[in-house]
């Protein structure tokens, strides 16, 4: 589909926020097993060495920079700033080029 | 005002929701940061149960537990009421986005009673 940058920032926003509300599953669980015992945290390590697990996280991880990203620039906005029809696509190249940033590193945090 | 839509929304008014929308976000955007910034210095179990036993971490973890149901239930509602309705999909529309909403309250119940008993019951 033919859509303009700003389009697509909004949907993007909106899927990884859905994507989000399910991968809190996942970040609770690891919480609950982190703070059970320190038997369940060792295992925990156990699970989250595995290429799927890593995979999994990474990916969560990346929803969360992305939709934070996301967020901080619509804070931004209704502070009045880069609400030009210039500005909205300024603000989701910015976006789109920190949330590459940082879901390389937390990659390289991972693995 | 939609009545249909606004029945549902989290604090009955758009303005209401608008700014809860944000403030939770911010709370939430610390938290993590917050998290992030301990788990990138690597850190054992000891120190993880001790940080989480502390009164004031406790109250942070609570306090996004919360912001992350509310910011969902807005989220998804904005969601949810423009995808999911009669305009796009007929009578089917009221009918999915309805179980929708109570899967969506089930599951962010789920997740605050989940989160309270790791909070403190280990």
């Amino acid at each position: 589909m033919r859509l303009p940058i700003t389009a697509w920032a909004s949907i993007t926003h909106r899927a990884s926020g859905v994507f989000l509300f399910a991968g809190m599953a996942v970040l609770i669980w690891a919480l609950d097993a982190s703070l059970r015992s320190p038997e369940s945290f060792a295992s925990l390590q156990e699970t989250l060495a595995t290429p799927v697990a890593k995979l999994i996280i990474w990916a969560v991880l990346a929803g969360l920079i992305y939709h934070s990203l996301a967020g901080i620039k619509h804070l931004i906005a209704d502070f009045g700033i880069g609400e030009t029809m210039e500005g909205g696509v300024l603000g989701a190249r910015i976006v789109i080029a920190l949330s590459v940033i940082f879901i390389a590193l937390a990659g390289v945090w991972i693995w | 005002m939609d009545m249909v839509t606004a029945v549902t929304s989290m604090g009955r008014s758009g303005l209401s929701d608008w700014l809860m929308q944000r403030v939770t976000a911010v709370i939430l955007v610390a938290y993590f940061a917050f998290i992030g910034f301990v788990l990138v210095g690597g850190i054992d179990y000891a120190s993880w149960k001790g940080l989480f036993s502390q009164t004031w971490m406790r109250i942070f973890s609570l306090m996004a537990l919360l912001s992350l149901g509310v910011h969902a239930w807005i989220g998804l509602w904005v969601v949810f009421t423009d995808y999911l309705t009669e305009r796009l999909m007929g009578p089917t529309g009221n009918v999915l986005r309805f179980l929708a909403q109570v899967v969506c309250a089930i599951i962010v119940f789920s997740y605050v009673v989940w989160g309270i008993q790791i909070l403190w019951g280990y």
